[in-house]
């Protein structure tokens, strides 16, 4: 299965892109496995979500938690809390 | 009543006497709105604001089919900027109109509380001396929001 994933804010800059396409090993189900699996890549990953409850993530247009299933999703954001207005 | 729903994610300025002026045409006798400009101080040079394209417009409608959920409303007008913005530029507008002040006021005070925590939008502020931040989110924000939902 691969995803579209989009990043934005300090956790594009930590990762240094704003999206790729990541096939996920199976068993990644939910947006917190996922994230906890990209963090296995080290580095600037690794940086971008030491702290899973300080992320949030978007599967198309819907906010989703980290308990969401990534089932069937094509493109999932993730990002720091949103701050605009 | 149906509501007429204007959404505006954008980059450039936008005029808050003409966007009162298409509320106050809707005939309802009571319009209401709150301006959002870039707060300087701190030695900030600009403001940065960056999101989401494919969801914002989204988010932001839903935000405002919300609001003409709770509220009476005739027309609910909701603007935010994006890209570079200095201090003292307007970077949000969100107005309400109705035939009754109280659902007009109400309303405008939900469609900012929740367009701030719920809008994709992620705020960077630059300084005079080079350095630039990633603004947090703030508990007061969350804690506005949290006003709105429902018991």
């Amino acid at each position: 299965m691969t995803i579209e994933l989009l990043y934005f804010a300090r956790v594009r800059e930590a990762i240094g892109r704003s999206a790729e396409s990541v096939s996920p090993p199976d068993g990644i189900a939910t947006i917190g496995a996922l994230i906890a699996w990209l963090a296995t890549r080290g580095g600037g990953y690794a940086e971008a979500f030491a702290d899973p409850a300080r992320i949030r993530a978007a599967v198309g247009e819907d906010f989703a938690d980290l308990d969401s299933p990534i089932a069937n999703a094509r493109e999932i954001a993730l990002f720091p809390p949103v701050t605009g207005g | 009543m149906s509501a007429a729903l204007h959404i505006d994610v954008r980059a450039g300025d936008f005029d808050p006497g003409a966007e009162l002026a298409r509320l106050e045409a809707l005939g309802g006798g009571g319009v209401a709105s709150f301006t959002g400009v870039v707060r300087g101080g701190n030695g900030l040079a600009a403001l940065e604001l960056e999101h989401h394209p494919a969801m914002t417009q989204a988010m932001m409608t839903r935000i405002a089919q919300e609001a003409a959920t709770r509220w009476p409303l005739l027309g609910v007008t909701a603007i935010h900027r994006h890209g570079r913005l200095l201090p003292g530029q307007r970077i949000v507008f969100v107005a309400a109109a109705s035939p009754h002040r109280a659902a007009a006021l109400e309303a405008t005070a939900f469609l900012i509380d929740w367009l701030k925590t719920r809008a994709p939008f992620w705020k960077k502020e630059h300084f005079a001396d080079g350095s630039s931040q990633w603004v947090d989110a703030r508990k007061e924000d969350d804690e506005a929001a949290a006003r709105w939902e429902k018991h």
